[in-house]
């Protein structure tokens, strides 16, 4: 077969494809988003008519990909962690109406937060909704878990899990493809009350899934996935879950590793494996990379009191990303630390491109609020977020998607005017709009910068459903018209950018500003510049 | 038989173009091969570095042990330094000395040579003049890549074959500059060594 060199997100999206899968559902975001951008390069999806196109946001996707469950055919949603919670919703009750077709969910943690706002660990997501999981350790193990997760959703009746870091995200190693299968044919629920969940049937699809965890844990305990290695050396056993299984052993290569092992790539926890290594060691440690999710239910379900160490008790960081040095600390192993960085090494943070058109209005922004106190500019997620660096320090927030609109709505509510908002036009379609109809609804006081490059940059330049739409949408939400104010941030229209913000942060309505230029990433972009074109922007 | 390769740069430099390079080099040795790249934010002009492991056995960590890389592979000077824990004792910094400066506290561009030259085994060229000579401005990258060539325990010849697979699609002419980028860079480390 086909020996291939992919990315493990890449790998995920060749299994799924390989798999089954009639469409996947997205909305970017680091480090997913390579898997559905595999998918969207790829003839064989041309040719199938796999759905490929990214959704509006994360809840969008999560929805779309159920309707495909629904209609008995295999989907994919991928999201960042953080996706998931825009998503949790569907997600969690994905698993009370359960699926037709196999669905998986792919959501890729960033610990180290290297492109993020937090670490979060979605491995609690799929505990929480009680699903399996799965968390593959290496590029061939992603695509063998895509490939086969379809058929285990559609055994189990629910939707599966796969949950992956950034390293493994955005690693390359060779992947060995195997036989590609056939897409499910369409066909409807047999029962067509199982997606109705009015209390009356929720209560018995809770029910059903309640009594599904058994068959989940049994699916675990029988997984090729999930290993027991013996070891004679009882003092110490050890459970190593992902890519943190990697990493311990990365060091013991050229040393014997005398300890039984179990390897946890599979979840729920079988109960039989982990009784038994605990039953059989004096000391059990936990590698895993995240949260201390397995450490903690070990702690919950043992009757021995095996001593547990991990990252609860210090053994391993709690914080970050693991690499092979932490775990060689945790087993006492000698190693070097290599050579010091020399002190004139200066840091290199990303920044804002040159000619960017955030710039020229985050310039006149400043300039327009001088007049002001300080701290009253709420952001959002994109690359227009590096405005809170100098030389700009020109906003003073970044929580979530969307959050730039509503905080700016609530700050005025509480007598801050004017409070303003600044986001880009992806982010405002993925969940501004909402907030925007709260603003207007009560013609609150705040003044919301749309930052419109046509493009989901800081993700790598996918394409903006804001495209073409955005004063429509703003209108069509109850934005006065004359309210509404499109320029082109150059250097040139400066002043006239200077007062068209003065003039707007004066209203005491509900202002939007548009900023609008291309994104110079995207000047190579031919079949957006044309349509940029078209549409006379 | 392994090496261990830290490629720095700064985001935009085009690293990966090496890793690619690299990968298909490995490839056709039939070696096995985890290459840990940088997507996301610190594209935007921010430090980058991919981890490049080649092997003759199963690899299992995509990261490198601190203290065990047997070259860091960089195309800016300061970013060459920033990788100095990952290093092996006996391994080779491998650097191109032309300065990228997007940041307002880049230090004194002496002392980043003098700091580089502290370490025995550097190589250290200014990539960027040797491609213009060749004609080539954009294949500083693969000067790079010739000069760090022989740490490699892999044949000279490899390296072009990448480069041939890699550009098959832009034609003959661009696989021939960065064939003579390579050469010209491999020519620099064999003198210098
Ligand atoms: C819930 C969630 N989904 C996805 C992301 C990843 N993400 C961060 S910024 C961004 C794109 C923002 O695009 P836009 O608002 O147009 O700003 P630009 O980067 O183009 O300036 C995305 C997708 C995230 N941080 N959170």
């Amino acid at each position: 077969m086909d020996r291939l060199l992919l990315l493990g997100d890449e790998a995920i999206a060749q299994g799924a494809l390989d798999g089954g899968m009639s469409g996947i559902y997205a909305y970017p975001g680091t480090p997913s988003t390579e898997i559905t951008e595999y998918v969207q390069a790829s003839k064989y999806a041309q040719d199938q008519q796999i759905h490929r196109q990214w959704s509006a946001n994360e809840k969008t996707a999560m929805e779309a990909a159920l309707g495909m469950s629904y209609a008995g055919k295999r989907s994919m949603v991928c999201m960042k962690h953080v996706g998931l919670n825009v998503a949790a919703d569907p997600f969690v009750n994905s698993a009370i109406t359960g699926v037709n077709g196999g669905m998986l969910v792919v959501s890729a943690d960033d610990p180290s937060m290297h492109s993020s706002q937090n670490e979060q660990d979605s491995r609690f997501y799929g505990d929480f909704a009680m699903i399996p999981i799965l968390e593959p350790s290496n590029q061939q193990e992603a695509y063998d878990m895509a490939y086969e997760g379809f058929e285990l959703s559609e055994k189990l009746k629910v939707p599966v899990l796969i949950r992956i870091t950034t390293r493994l995200a955005h690693s390359r190693s060779a992947v060995v493809r195997r036989e590609q299968k056939e897409q499910n044919a369409g066909r409807i629920p047999s029962n067509l009350r199982q997606f109705v969940l009015l209390p009356v049937f929720a209560r018995q699809n809770y029910e059903g899934l309640l009594n599904n965890q058994a068959a989940m844990e049994q699916e675990a305990a029988a997984s090729p996935y999930n290993k027991y290695f013996e070891g004679s050396d009882r003092s110490l056993g050890i459970i190593a879950s992902g890519i943190a299984y990697n990493y311990l052993m990365e060091n013991f290569q050229d040393r014997q590793l005398p300890h039984p092992v179990l390897r946890l790539n599979h979840y729920p926890l079988p109960h039989q494996l982990v009784d038994r290594l605990l039953k059989e060691c004096e000391q059990v440690v936990v590698i895993e990379e995240g949260y201390p999710f397995i450490e903690r239910q070990l702690k919950g379900f043992q009757e021995k009191g095996t001593p547990i160490r991990g990252k609860l008790d210090g053994s391993l960081p709690r914080t970050g990303e693991l690499n092979p040095n932490h775990v060689a600390r945790a087993f006492g192993l000698d190693q070097d630390e290599g050579q010091p960085v020399p002190s004139i090494v200066s840091k290199r943070p990303p920044a804002m491109c040159k000619g960017c058109g955030h710039i020229d209005a985050y310039h006149a922004l400043n300039q327009a609020l001088g007049e002001y106190t300080e701290g009253r500019v709420f952001s959002d997620i994109g690359c227009y977020t590096l405005g809170a660096l100098p030389p700009f320090e020109a906003i003073n927030s970044c929580v979530d998607m969307g959050a730039s609109i509503t905080m700016a709505k609530g700050a005025a509510d509480a007598g801050m005017v004017p409070a303003v908002a600044v986001i880009g036009d992806s982010t405002f379609t993925h969940s501004g709009m909402t907030g925007l109809l709260d603003c207007v609804v009560e013609k609150s006081p705040v003044t919301i910068i749309i930052s419109d490059n046509f493009t989901t940059a800081m993700t790598g330049g996918q394409d903006s459903h804001a495209l073409g739409r955005l004063e429509r949408i703003c209108e069509g939400l109850g934005v006065e018209t004359d309210h509404i104010r499109v320029f082109k941030p150059t250097r040139k229209n400066y002043d006239q950018m200077v007062d068209i913000m003065k003039e707007e942060l004066a209203y005491e309505g509900v202002s939007v500003v548009i900023p609008r230029r291309q994104c110079i990433q995207t000047a190579k972009n031919k079949k957006l510049t044309e349509r940029v074109k078209e549409l006379g922007l | 038989m392994k090496t261990d390769i830290v490629l720095a740069g700064v985001g935009g430099q085009g690293i990966l173009s090496i890793a690619a390079t690299i990968g298909m080099a490995a490839l056709e040795n039939d070696l096995y091969l985890k290459q840990a790249e940088v997507h996301g934010m610190s594209q935007r002009g921010g430090a980058v570095q991919s981890h490049m492991r080649l092997s003759d056995k199963e690899i299992f960590s995509d990261l490198i042990p601190k203290g065990s890389a047997d070259i860091i592979l960089s195309v800016e000077p300061m970013e060459s330094l920033r990788y100095l824990p990952y290093l092996s004792p006996g391994g080779w910094l491998v650097t191109n000395t032309r300065a990228y400066r997007n940041i307002s506290g880049y230090p004194d561009e002496q002392e980043v040579l003098g700091e580089i030259r502290k370490y025995k085994k550097y190589i250290a060229l200014d990539a960027n003049d040797i491609a213009s000579d060749i004609g080539s401005n954009r294949s500083s990258n693969i000067v790079m890549l010739g000069a760090a060539s022989p740490f490699f325990q892999i044949p000279f010849e490899s390296f072009k074959e990448g480069l041939r697979k890699i550009f098959a699609r832009k034609g003959d002419k661009v696989i021939d500059v960065n064939i003579q980028a390579l050469e010209a860079g491999r020519a620099f480390a064999d003198k210098n060594m």
